[in-house]
């Protein structure tokens, strides 16, 4: 690892004026599974490391007026998957973090971390996005923006949180009445591993068993997490029947656009992103109250 | 650049001048010549390298030491007290919890923590969260049956200040 100077930032305004001195030779750094991980490899060669683990206020799990769920961005991974309200209210997030490497390792990242890092084999961003999960962004003076999870990831470890600004914070809405939701994630490696492939589901059945409402995100499949919306398309208004599910997710091979890796090679994952979307969207309806 | 780092290491004040770039898991072995944690992997997987940071469980090979300023950090060597074992190194003696033993420190460390938080996991539990821990000789059986031998006899006294009443 390169040598540079460490500060810690002992709140969100030390923090902004240590980006401003320090600005592009400057990383953040809340948990460090990452970027220590960048640095080791000489990926990453900052001057200046910014702390922000010590910054007071970003690690509550909180309901908001409007009936959604905030998680402040220094929340452990782990705190995310064992609070009583995600557990209640946000069971698909709670299930995607946990599927997360290893205790060791979810106690060290932060929500905010994980969602800067941009890294497309990721297992939470497929279900903050199938479940429309907006992310809120802070700058200097009291600046904000709320982006939608989707459009968070724009690249390849590219994200759009803008310079001078830091993850704050993840607000997320729960599941309609009625919807079910579904993580899958295909790990035929270690059980600690990036997926090979994987999918979030969100479906929401009407009355009469048709499709209403429908989200399906992927990843490990392209250079940011991938919502499959000629899939979802197929499947609204449709009766949910297996000949009808597998039309609509015959269209996933077409949406996604893997890597070759050790993981598997780009054809395989292109198949098996089908695969587990039909299990996906099958596991959603099991889960939902009215199917 | 050096700079002055305050850790609390085992109940022990400790203060050490270092690089910004030093890893926990050097500085603990290095500077300060606790060498019961090992390095195995280097990227945070093996969980060879397992300590306590403030109670809770951290990979100390991609924690930078810098970062954890000001912590109580707990190693495998502040876990026995008084020349009695904590219980969870007691329960891998007597079940065989371990054969090349370079794994061993992480996995107690790791097994300490798992009974610090929920005094009574089952089965599963414990396979789920030892899952992070590498044993390259395999001996995962053994492994299993130590944590399950030292539930209980762990809880009452996590601290690890009195070895007794282990469960068998």
């Amino acid at each position: 690892m390169i040598d540079f100077e460490f500060h810690q930032a002992m709140d969100l305004d030390h923090a902004f004026a240590l980006m401003s001195d320090y600005g592009d030779d400057s990383r953040l750094m809340s948990g460090g599974t990452a970027l220590v991980l960048q640095m080791k490899q000489r990926f990453s060669q900052p001057g200046h490391v910014i702390g922000l683990r010590r910054i007071p206020g970003l690690d509550t799990i909180e309901e908001t007026e409007d009936g959604n769920v905030r998680i402040g961005a220094l929340c452990s991974q782990r705190q995310v998957e064992n609070h009583p309200l995600v557990l209640e209210r946000l069971p698909l997030v709670a299930e995607a973090y946990r599927h997360v490497a290893t205790p060791r390792i979810r106690n060290m990242a932060t929500v905010g971390g994980g969602l800067a890092h941009g890294d497309p084999n990721q297992d939470p961003p497929p279900s903050l996005i199938a479940l429309g999960a907006s992310v809120e962004l802070s700058s200097a003076n009291g600046g904000q923006r709320i982006v939608p999870a989707e459009e968070l990831f724009v690249d390849y470890f590219e994200t759009d949180v803008r310079p001078g600004e830091i993850v704050t914070g993840l607000v997320a809405p729960p599941a309609a009445e009625g919807a079910g939701t579904a993580y899958m994630k295909f790990l035929p490696r270690t059980a600690d591993d990036y997926a090979t492939v994987s999918v979030a589901a969100v479906l929401t059945p009407d009355e009469e068993g048709k499709c209403g409402d429908v989200r399906i995100a992927l990843g490990s499949v392209g250079l940011t997490p991938i919502r499959a919306r000629a899939a979802e398309e197929a499947l609204r208004g449709q009766p949910l029947t297996e000949k009808n599910i597998r039309a609509a997710v015959a269209t996933v091979p077409d949406a996604v656009d893997p890597l070759d890796d050790h993981r598997g090679s780009a054809d395989y994952k292109r198949e098996m992103a089908e695969v587990f979307a039909r299990r996906a969207i099958i596991q959603a309806m099991a889960n939902s109250s009215r199917v | 650049m050096p700079q002055r780092i305050n850790l609390i290491v085992n109940g022990e004040e400790r203060e050490v001048e270092a690089p910004a770039r030093r890893l926990l898991v050097d500085l603990l072995r290095y500077d300060l010549g606790l060498t019961g944690t090992k390095e195995g992997c280097s990227v945070g997987v093996c969980g060879a390298c397992t300590v306590l940071v403030d109670g809770e469980m951290v990979a100390s090979c991609i924690t930078l030491a810098a970062a954890v300023d000001g912590s109580e950090v707990t190693t495998i060597e502040g876990l026995a007290h008084d020349g009695r074992l904590h219980p969870v190194q007691q329960a891998f003696i007597d079940y065989g919890g371990f054969q090349c033993g370079i794994c061993t420190p992480g996995q107690v460390m790791a097994a300490k923590a798992l009974l610090d938080d929920n005094p009574r996991p089952t089965e599963e539990e414990i396979r789920d969260w030892m899952m992070g821990n590498l044993c390259r000789c395999t001996g995962y059986y053994k492994i299993l049956e130590s944590v399950v031998a030292a539930i209980g006899s762990s809880s009452a006294n996590s601290s690890g200040a009195n070895g007794e009443g282990l469960a068998g």
